[in-house]
């Protein structure tokens, strides 16, 4: 595992910069960690360019491809960065949609547990 | 896992239920482990950024005129640096003389010049600091090492959200001949925070 960090990803700037207060990286909730350990780790391990993610979040930002209906899509940077990071999955061949759905569903019906 | 401990038990939202549907895929692929992502997760919380003030002191010490610029509008001195991050805080350096040294706070909360010096050090948010460098500065600076001269006039300097400060230290005795690239390498967080000096080179 790469110890240090990447400064192309930290020094992202515009609508892509990390959210920050203070300099401080901001997550406004549990799963926005995750989602953003989950893209920046892969990358670490070779599954893709940096480059290959930030183009697909730049477009989310840009287009608010974001799929969840409940939030408004102005406001959540890591919702973005969450579509984005499908969109990297499903492009690479990494996990398919239909694989996807299939668990989420199982969240969302409580069949899996998201707290244990 | 670290988990996703939420707002509504039991009632994930969408983006909850896809990251953790993604996450658990992922996993059980074996492409990723959850300590893997707690630890990224904590490195880039963790990460305090380049130093970039050192460049701009160094720039400052072998550079008289950008050196004026610096002490005049800051804030275009160290973008001309191709320093970025600054998101509409003014900054304001203040320049250490043998006969005035300089000290940064933030009375109110822990305003920071963080594009340039990184994350502030856990010491700079304490209660403790913030109000003994204003009440007694002098007897501060000693905690940290810093002796200074009776006659040495001490300047605080209280950072807002509009305007933050650095300190530009005295370049030490004994650099003359160092490149700006070596000078860089002596300055430190602290002297530009203003509870240190910068050091001369260890003779080698």
């Amino acid at each position: 595992m790469s110890s240090a960090v990447d400064r192309t990803i930290t020094d992202m700037e515009g609508g892509a910069a990390l959210p920050r207060k203070n300099g401080e990286l901001i997550f406004e909730a549990p799963w926005e960690a995750r989602a953003f350990g989950m893209v920046v780790r892969l990358c670490e391990s070779g599954l893709y360019q940096w480059d290959d993610f930030k183009e697909r979040l730049i477009r989310a930002i840009s287009q608010h491809a974001c799929k969840d209906p409940g939030v408004d899509p102005e406001v959540g940077y890591y919702h973005h960065w969450l579509c984005a990071f499908e969109q990297l999955l499903k492009d690479h061949g990494i996990l398919s949609n239909a694989e996807i759905e299939a668990r989420a569903a199982e969240y969302l019906s409580n069949k899996r547990d998201l707290y244990e | 896992m670290m988990g996703y401990g939420g707002h509504h038990p039991g009632q994930p939202s969408m983006a909850e239920a896809l990251t953790a549907a993604i996450e658990s895929l992922l996993i059980e692929k074996g492409l990723i482990s959850s300590d893997a992502i707690d630890a990224v997760v904590e490195k880039y919380e963790r990460d305090i950024g380049p130093l970039n003030g050192a460049r701009v002191v160094a720039r400052a010490w072998v550079d008289p005129e950008y050196k004026s610029r610096l002490l005049t509008d800051a804030t275009s001195a160290i973008a001309e640096l191709g320093i970025k991050g600054m998101q509409g805080e003014h900054m304001v350096v203040v320049e250490n003389t043998p006969e005035v040294h300089n000290l940064v706070v933030c009375t109110l909360c822990s305003c920071y010049p963080w594009p340039v010096l990184g994350l502030p050090p856990n010491w700079y948010k304490t209660p403790a600091y913030r109000s003994r460098a204003v009440s007694d500065p002098r007897g501060l600076l000693r905690e940290f090492g810093l002796e200074l001269d009776e006659n040495v006039q001490i300047r605080v300097w209280d950072s807002s959200a509009e305007i933050r400060y650095m300190v530009l230290p005295e370049r030490p005795a004994g650099t003359e001949g160092m490149t700006e690239e070596e000078l860089a390498s002596l300055v430190t967080r602290d002297a530009m925070i203003g509870v240190a000096k910068v050091r001369p080179p260890k003779k080698s």
